[in-house]
């Protein structure tokens, strides 16, 4: 989809997918199905994924494994969803999360 | 067993093989740990798998137990607790499972060393582990081009892996005097033109939002950076492979007595020559026991396995035999000058043992 996916490899073959569609801050975007929220949004050129609570600093993710937590972000309203390996899925809703996230946005 | 990964899953085959039942819970989707993003070929001086590439042993590992009645794959789950009774739990989607197993062994492996400069939390700072992940299990490039921190094995072969997908390497710099991995893998990218800076490491990481640099110096024998040596190297990804440290926690809540000893990575149950840990029934193997490689992590899990299966009445006729030889190829990979800083740790950690006074 974009330069940064790897199409030719000596080792590894990459299946593609089904694509799917799903927003990140309201903008469309495009993804495989299944692949993490993160790979799908590096691929788009998405390195910023929230913003630390105090200090207001961007962070993106660091372990890719689901270990250090510094990819959270707030997925279809469910806030602190580590996005490394949360699997992507149509029509998906990911924000930026800011602060610690809101569990009862409506109360 | 806690934790599908070379340990985990060798420690699985072996207690099943001698009879026993076996649950193994790991949080990945897929069984093999970090060896699922290994795709150079594995060394090992008598290592079965030698020659074979990391993708490749753990799918032969998974397969042994995949189809196997006697032995329960439990993926996407992530053991969370640990209780007094002994008893685990286990997160798994939108729930919670309870087990009580009467054995465990604990395979969680490492996480990833942060290094200390500023710019170190830009986006574009990554770990060497999650740009393997990134780009040899999602298929996506970490960035354009990347300047790689530590000259161990997981750095050097890293940087060929980038080279592989198409990215720069601009550089990877050194803080010791010398390359830290082995030769050949350090002759390798040398060859395709990265030069390796040894005695250098990274004064900051640039960016506003992203990072958009990296200014490295070099250090003086006595590791200290020396002025007006800076260099600056346009790079949107900084790869840290600056060392593991064992991924402890349960061994933590579990009440395992640990012991700091840097020669093995950081905090470490102490455990014995079956690898149980001073709480009885849990054993530790892999990087949770100490880091060293994949080869050894199989190695010690098969250990492990035996041992707890044998501790519940379990046996077969080989099972010394295998012990044994368990035992001397995993000397074998300790031996030599590389398996100097092991070879201490390990004997820090039985002396610690000793004074502790635990039997397990």
């Amino acid at each position: 989809m974009t330069d940064a996916r790897i199409t030719t490899h000596p080792i590894l073959e990459f299946k593609e997918g089904k694509k799917v569609k799903f927003t990140f801050d309201g903008r469309e975007m495009e993804g495989y199905e299944g692949e993490p929220i993160a790979a799908a949004l590096h691929a788009a050129g998405v390195r910023v994924l929230r913003e630390s609570p105090k200090l207001k600093r961007p962070r993106g993710f660091f372990c890719a494994i689901g270990n250090c937590s510094s990819c959270l972000m707030t997925v279809d309203g469910r806030p602190n969803v580590r996005v490394c390996t949360e699997k992507l899925r149509e029509g998906m809703r990911v924000e930026t999360q800011r602060g610690k996230g809101v569990l009862f946005a409506n109360d | 067993m806690i934790g599908a990964g070379p340990a985990g899953l060798c420690a699985a085959i072996a207690a099943r093989d001698m009879g026993a039942r076996v649950t193994c819970v790991d949080s990945g989707d897929r069984p093999g740990g970090q060896l699922v993003k290994q795709t150079h070929k594995f060394f090992g001086s008598r290592g079965q798998f030698a020659g074979k590439r990391g993708i490749d042993i753990a799918r032969i590992l998974a397969k042994q137990i995949e189809d196997d009645p006697m032995v329960d794959l439990m993926l996407e789950s992530t053991v969370i607790g640990f209780y007094d009774d002994g008893a685990i739990g286990i997160e798994h989607g939108e729930g919670l499972t309870f087990l009580k197993p009467e054995r465990i062994v604990c395979a969680t492996g490492a996480s990833e060393r942060m290094l200390a400069f500023p710019g170190n939390d830009l986006p574009g700072v990554y770990g060497a582990g999650a740009v393997q992940t990134l780009m040899n299990v999602h298929g996506v490039r970490p960035g354009k081009a990347v300047l790689m921190v530590g000259a161990g094995n997981i750095g050097l072969i890293v940087s060929y892996q980038l080279l592989q997908a198409g990215v720069e390497v601009v550089a990877v710099v050194e803080a010791m005097p010398q390359v830290g991995g082995y030769d050949v893998h350090a002759r390798k990218i040398q060859r395709a033109g990265v030069p390796i800076l040894t005695s250098h490491t990274v004064k900051a990481v640039y960016g506003t939002r992203v990072v958009e640099g990296a200014t490295v110096w070099a250090l003086g024998s006595d590791f200290r950076p020396i002025p007006e040596t800076e260099r600056h190297f346009q790079v949107d990804t900084v790869c840290l492979a600056v060392g593991l440290t064992p991924l402890a926690d349960l061994l933590w809540q579990a009440g395992c007595k640990m012991a700091y000893i840097p020669e093995l990575g950081g905090h470490v149950a102490l455990w014995d020559e079956n690898y149980e840990t001073s709480r009885r029934g849990v054993y530790v193997a892999g990087d949770l026991a100490g880091i060293e490689e994949a080869s050894s992590a199989m190695i010690e899990g098969t250990i492990a396995g035996l041992a707890a299966a044998r501790s519940l009445g379990h046996s077969r006729p080989d099972l010394e035999e295998r012990l044994a030889t368990a035992r001397a190829e995993l000397a074998a990979l300790r031996s030599g000058p590389k398996g100097e800083k092991v070879r201490r740790g390990i004997d820090r950690l039985m002396r610690l043992r000793r004074e502790v006074g635990f039997v397990a």
